[in-house]
């Protein structure tokens, strides 16, 4: 086990110097900073002094080593637009986009478990047909265009909740949330409701392809034998079983709908670190978009380190395979 | 001919093909078929604006899908903006295949450290999330007609490597590879010419999905603001344009691009599947 933690930090470790490479190059060397930070009708003499104070005349690995150094010691920068570090200005979005996450994988997890269940269970009758044809669109649609479409639904045509931004919030232990407001929940409501779509799409497929695999087994089978009835098989014996793979999914897709909520955050208006980026990438807020980068990216490894680590630990058999 | 009849016996898979047929002709035809060039000023008139679908203006001129803010034509802009968005998404995936099942076939033929470490490398790309690698280099490369479609490629190269190295793993091992390497014929000849005309059924598969989800990522960024320019309004672009109007009660500026974009994504969609269904001997519902 010591070997196979020491290769897998070694591998997160490389992808993030590759991806900060990649970020670094990219953000420094295709533009010039210079012009955004200076007049451009300046004195050479200014334009110099500037260059020189943020250390952009020295060569591009100088530049990264001191790159990285200050990144290590928790400085990517600071935001051009909101003269702010843009570290901190992540880090009080990002209460905003993890609510609107978590309610989004909750609603999923609710909502598709049951579904899956259902479209498993009754194999091949026209609702079952039917959830699984939802559950491809889900996949394959634009999610801004669902997210338009109940906006001009629900808070148009029928008035039930407003059109975006997050309510009134309230502060608990210095975070501010809008899960404890009723107006926070109005607003949240349709945010969450369109990040689901993706994650439930997912876990109904993941349910249903477990539940017609589960009930071909022998476990099944002796259970039907007994006269248990098909309803207490399916939830407290199928179900059971597998819950283990939905919810190793669903730690997995943590980060992929953190990354997904640029696309809602945008569209409802909601003041996440998603509408953060975009609008930074907009203005060319580079302290602010490398920051967004990297933390997303760091956020990715972590996760997948502890993946990982759960099924090490829970298969020797994939130890093995990963150290050799 | 057994599989081209399993492939149109069913009419909902006939209607997405047909479906198909009438978009992407439309988009070939946009400037014989547009009622009126949308991005030729001289042939705008602000009088026309905001002019609900069915509606004509004084002149007689019928707006089949409406006008937008300044007059133009809606069902002009969406025949244009499909022009643009399939042209995008044909070239992306163009690129994108060429490039994906160059390396899948180098790292199956090659093997050994070469397909190491470009596994890796495709390993890493697909672990993180396809819009957050197209945010990425749209970040880093600016936005613009060309910037999307690297982004596009990028995003996609990996699963085309990924699949078709898997099915020439496969290849590689059948006696015909054996006899043409027994031949000298060039590593690259039997790579191209023996090996991958046996791995075309998984990637006509994923090309015709993946065609989905490069108009998919680029309508989003459009619609983002960090895709295509103004002055090349994708239908991705016109939802966007036309969404600050749809608060207002011209909803008609934007539902029509996106029921468009909707059609046509579905539509291939049916196809992939059942392409998926027809190539596949395995595959059973």
């Amino acid at each position: 086990m010591g070997a196979f933690l020491v290769r897998l930090l070694f591998q997160g470790i490389v992808t993030l110097l590759v991806v900060s490479i990649i970020i670094f190059v990219g953000v420094f060397a295709i533009g010039n900073p210079l012009y955004v930070l200076v007049d451009p009708s300046a004195p050479a003499e200014v334009v110099q002094e500037t260059l020189r104070q943020l250390g952009l005349d020295r060569p591009l690995h100088e530049q990264y080593v001191r790159f990285v150094l200050s990144a290590l010691r928790g400085d990517l920068g600071t935001s051009y637009v909101h003269a702010l570090p843009s570290l901190e200005l992540i880090a009080s979005r990002l209460p905003a986009t993890l609510e609107l996450v978590v309610a989004g994988l909750v609603i999923a997890f609710l909502v598709g478990v049951p579904l899956g269940l259902l479209a498993g269970y009754m194999a091949n009758n026209w609702l079952a047909r039917l959830i699984s044809s939802l559950s491809i669109l889900g996949i394959s649609l634009p999610t801004f265009w669902i997210a338009l479409i109940m906006i001009i639904v629900f808070s148009l045509e029928l008035g039930w909740v407003p059109t975006g931004g997050r309510g009134d919030v309230a502060t608990v232990l210095g975070i501010e949330t809008s899960l404890l407001t009723a107006s926070g929940l109005a607003h949240m409501a349709l945010p969450a409701l369109a990040l689901s779509l993706f994650p439930l799409a997912l876990i109904i497929r993941l349910t249903r392809a477990g539940v017609r695999e589960h009930n071909r087994m022998d476990y099944v089978k002796f259970a039907r034998a007994m006269g248990i009835s098909p309803q207490r098989i399916l939830v407290s014996y199928v179900l059971r079983n597998i819950l283990i793979p939905i919810v190793t999914m669903m730690g997995l897709i943590f980060g992929t709908l953190v990354a997904f909520a640029v696309v809602t955050e945008t569209v409802f208006a909601w003041p996440g670190i998603g509408k953060l980026i975009i609008d930074s990438i907009k203005v060319s807020d580079r302290p602010v978009i490398i920051a967004y980068l990297l933390f997303v990216v760091t956020m990715f490894l972590v996760i997948s380190f502890i993946v990982d680590l759960i099924t090490a630990a829970l298969d020797p058999r994939i130890r093995l395979v990963k150290a050799s | 001919m057994g599989k081209l009849s399993a492939f149109t016996d069913s009419k909902l898979v006939l209607l997405a093909i047909g479906l198909l047929g009438i978009t992407i002709l439309a988009a070939l035809f946009a400037p014989w078929i547009a009622p009126q060039d949308p991005y030729d000023l001289a042939q705008l008139y602000i009088l026309d604006a905001r002019l609900p679908p069915l509606t004509r203006n004084a002149d007689g001129t019928l707006f089949l899908l409406g006008t937008d803010d300044q007059g133009r034509d809606v069902f002009s802009a969406v025949l244009y903006g499909l022009r643009i968005s399939l042209g995008v998404a044909f070239v992306a995936t163009a690129i994108a295949v060429v490039l994906g099942t160059s390396i899948g076939l180098l790292s199956a033929y090659a093997g050994g450290r070469t397909d190491a470490v470009l596994m890796r490398i495709v390993d890493m790309q697909l672990s993180f999330p396809a819009v957050l690698i197209a945010l990425m280099l749209v970040a880093l490369l600016g936005t613009g007609i060309e910037k999307v479609t690297i982004a596009i490629v990028a995003v996609q190269w990996a699963r085309y490597a990924r699949t078709v190295r898997g099915a020439a793993m496969v290849e590689r091992e059948r006696e015909y590879v054996e006899a043409a390497q027994c031949l000298a014929y060039s590593p690259s000849r039997v790579m191209f010419r023996h090996i991958l005309p046996n791995c075309m059924a998984p990637l006509s598969i994923l090309a015709t999905v993946e065609v989905a989800s490069a108009i998919s990522i680029e309508a989003t960024l459009s619609f983002l603001g960090v895709g295509l320019p103004i002055t090349q309004p994708s239908l991705g672009l016109l939802i966007a344009n036309g969404y600050p109007f749809m608060l207002s009660g011209n909803y008609w500026l934007s539902i029509y691009p996106g029921l468009v974009l909707i059609a046509v994504i579905i539509a291939i969609n049916i196809v992939g599947d059942r392409l998926r269904e027809v190539l596949n001997p395995r595959s059973e519902r």
